[in-house]
């Protein structure tokens, strides 16, 4: 088995094999796409950048998941874990021991990738599969809540705040709130992980990855030793989810044990993917963009409700009831995202 | 829906309430499993007995197996409904503790407006029979026979859009319904509230209703024909759609009585459901996929184990000792408590 025998494509619904790009491709996209938006900050106005330093959180966040789920074809409901482990690690190592960010975000991908490989071991070891597997890393996520809120180590439910600095320092990672830099060190994280996950797919290590998700006992009888990839694809994937939770701890200032283990940052992490397409290399970049401003709008429209509804003037919830429809429609409508569907189209002779 | 020549062919399939394909493929007239009986419950005295040691008060540990069995009933109710939709529909329902809060907020509603707190009944297990067929008519039909993430992911959905209109609604305050008379009423040393032993009993009560339905009517005989194969159970003149809605709704239906019955216990609030839904879970897994009798019992032992949980780990969340069993059950007895290894 050698990396340049052809990779088996994902199977689509029919059947027949889903066309792919090849790799430099994608490299070359992400470059140009990465200069075309580094003066975006410096054009929109600050709200606006705002929204698009989110659109860039969900992105990583995704990108993680996407890794271990997609192309690992391992389903996680627990990303939280490793969103929260990077935000709690950054934090705690910035307000109780006085280290800069940029190594908290070092260490929370260490520990998020640790951990992340010891929920592994486990699952593989007893052959969790399908909803049990997806219900272990929800149990995990949760157990990490649960012990956050209550334990003295890290602050109970009280969480952290950043302290704030008299001046803008690239060392700690703080600048003025409008400052583009934000948006630049986000884009810079973002574009990494690409890259990284693009390197990693056409690796060696991880085309055994996907023929292992495609079909594991024929993985495993040519040799490829199934559990050291999924546990690789599964730390990796870890590690850059953690880094999208360390980076939201030094962009809102602030971390509490449900911002960071939350179920629904689980699903933050998810949602991205599916609706820009699972599996594919632009679907979580594309959901992101899709599902960040949605927040904004919803809120917009809460704070002056159209008439005839002044009564919902200041509640939250519609922009997750607008998530959940999105998410209803995609599965139902286009299963392999916005992404994948356009992809399928455009290749189609 | 099925004629009498097939009964005796379907019943065949699943003489006890087991939903599981694979468990149903067992050989018919399989015994009441009494070691495996026997295995929890002596697992159970030496928790309480080691409560007993760690607290070293008799009161304490009294209570907490009161409060534990109590609850546990609950529970068991709202499992069963999850174990059903998964036994027949393979369906990992996300929504289930949605459903839950949807009728603590129709029993918050009608309480408002008067009516007595489990009259409520009357109404929120029609609404959520209703509800769940037009779910899984208008929204699940479209991704049967998908890859489970579809479906749990749908699912995920419906749970997310009804708990945030809830809270787009209603707004976060806590809410809740007092029961017209509740007062405590001692149990040995303990003390439980009239309400949680009504809950109990009324749990019960219609649990063994849902057990009846499945095990002494044609329905039933159709519903566990369809989970033990559903291209036979098509064969022999079963419409498979409508059982998978029928199921679907019952399933929710549980939750809806279930969401009634609490409703006196607990603060009402729109993500009360979901903690319901995450020991829903850890007790569908605890009694074996599709198994509903399993599910009854899981329901006793995790409510136990949430008690007894809150004396071993002081200061910790009663739920993280759900988690830990949850977690070793997943890894140790994938199959549950009355599965049998593959």
């Amino acid at each position: 088995m050698t990396a340049t025998s052809a990779p088996p494509a994902p199977e689509t619904a029919a059947g027949r094999p889903l066309p792919r790009l090849p790799w430099n491709r994608h490299l070359i996209a992400i470059a140009v796409l990465a200069v075309l938006l580094v003066p975006l900050p410096l054009i929109l106005p600050p709200a606006q950048a705002s929204v698009a330093v989110r659109v860039l959180i969900f992105a990583l966040m995704s990108i993680g998941w996407n890794m271990m789920s997609g192309f690992g074809g391992m389903f996680s409901f627990g990303h939280a874990a490793y969103f929260g482990i990077g935000a709690y690690a950054s934090a705690w190592l910035l307000v109780e021991h006085r280290v800069s960010p940029w190594i908290g975000i070092l260490a929370g991908m260490v520990v998020a990738a640790a951990f992340a490989a010891l929920i592994g071991f486990l699952a593989l070891r007893y052959k969790l599969r399908g909803a049990y597997f997806a219900l272990a890393t929800f149990a995990f996520a949760e157990m990490l809540r649960l012990w956050a809120t209550n334990s003295d180590f890290v602050n109970r439910a009280v969480g952290y705040h950043v302290p704030l600095r008299p001046e803008a320092s690239w060392w700690w990672l703080q600048f003025e709130p409008s400052s583009p830099n934000y948006f630049w060190v986000a884009l810079a994280l973002t574009v990494v992980a690409l890259v990284v996950s693009v390197l990693y797919l056409r690796s060696r290590a991880g085309q055994f990855t996907k023929a292992a998700r495609d079909d594991e006992d024929a993985a495993a009888a040519v040799g490829i030793p199934v559990m050291r990839y999924k546990l690789l694809t599964m730390a990796l994937s870890a590690a850059i989810t953690a880094v999208a939770g360390a980076f939201y701890v030094q962009y809102f200032l602030f971390i509490d044990p449900d911002l960071a283990f939350g179920s629904s940052v689980s699903i933050q992490a998810i949602l991205p993917a599916v609706i820009g397409g699972v599996a594919t290399v632009w679907g979580p970049v594309i959901g992101a963009v899709v599902m960040g401003p949605l927040n904004d709008v919803t809120a917009t429209m809460l704070r002056n409700p159209p008439a005839g509804l002044e009564f919902l003037q200041g509640r939250s919830g519609l922009d997750v009831i607008v998530y959940g429809t999105l998410l209803i429609i995609i599965v139902l409508v286009l299963p392999k995202g916005i992404y994948g569907t356009i992809r399928q189209r455009w290749f189609r002779r | 829906m099925t004629s009498p020549a097939d009964q005796g062919h379907v019943a065949a399939a699943g003489d006890v309430a087991t939903l599981d394909p694979d468990e149903a493929r067992a050989p018919a007239g399989r015994a009441v499993p009494w070691r495996r009986i026997a295995v929890i419950t002596a697992l159970i005295v030496v928790a309480v007995v080691l409560a007993y040691v760690r607290s070293g008060s008799g009161v304490v540990v009294v209570q907490a197996v009161a409060t534990g069995v109590l609850i546990g009933g609950v529970y068991g109710l709202i499992a069963m409904g999850l174990t059903l939709i998964f036994g027949v529909l393979d369906i990992v329902n996300f929504a289930h503790g949605s459903f839950l809060a949807l009728a603590l907020f129709l029993t918050f509603g009608l309480a408002q407006a008067g009516l007595h707190p489990y009259l409520a009944l009357a109404v929120s297990v029609p609404a959520m029979f209703l509800l769940g067929v037009l779910v899984q008519r208008g929204i699940l039909a479209g991704a049967m026979g998908k890859p489970l993430e579809n479906q749990l992911l749908i699912t995920l959905g419906i749970s997310l859009i009804i708990e945030n209109a809830l809270l787009l609604f209603f707004g976060a305050n806590p809410r809740s319904v007092p029961l017209p008379g509740d007062r405590g009423v001692p149990i040995f040393e303990a003390v439980a509230n009239l309400s949680r032993i009504l809950a109990f009993v009324g749990a019960l009560l219609l649990a063994g209703l849902l057990y009846l339905l499945l095990q002494r009517t044609r329905l039933g005989t159709a519903i566990r024909a369809v989970a033990a194969n559903d291209t036979g159970a098509q064969l022999v003149g079963i419409d498979t759609r409508v059982i998978y809605a029928v199921t679907f709704a019952l399933g929710t239906a549980c939750a809806g009585a279930a969401g009634t019955l609490v409703a006196p216990l607990v603060t009402i609030e729109p993500t009360t459901g979901a903690l319901f839904n995450i020991v829903a879970f850890v007790v569908v897994v605890l009694g074996g996929m599709g198994n509903v009798v399993g599910a009854l019992v899981g329901g006793l032992v995790i409510g136990l184990a949430e008690q007894l949980g809150g004396i071993y780990l002081p200061g910790q969340s009663p739920l993280l000792s759900v988690f830990i069993v949850f977690v070793l059950v997943l890894f140790l007895r994938p199959q549950g408590l009355f599965g049998r290894s593959a």
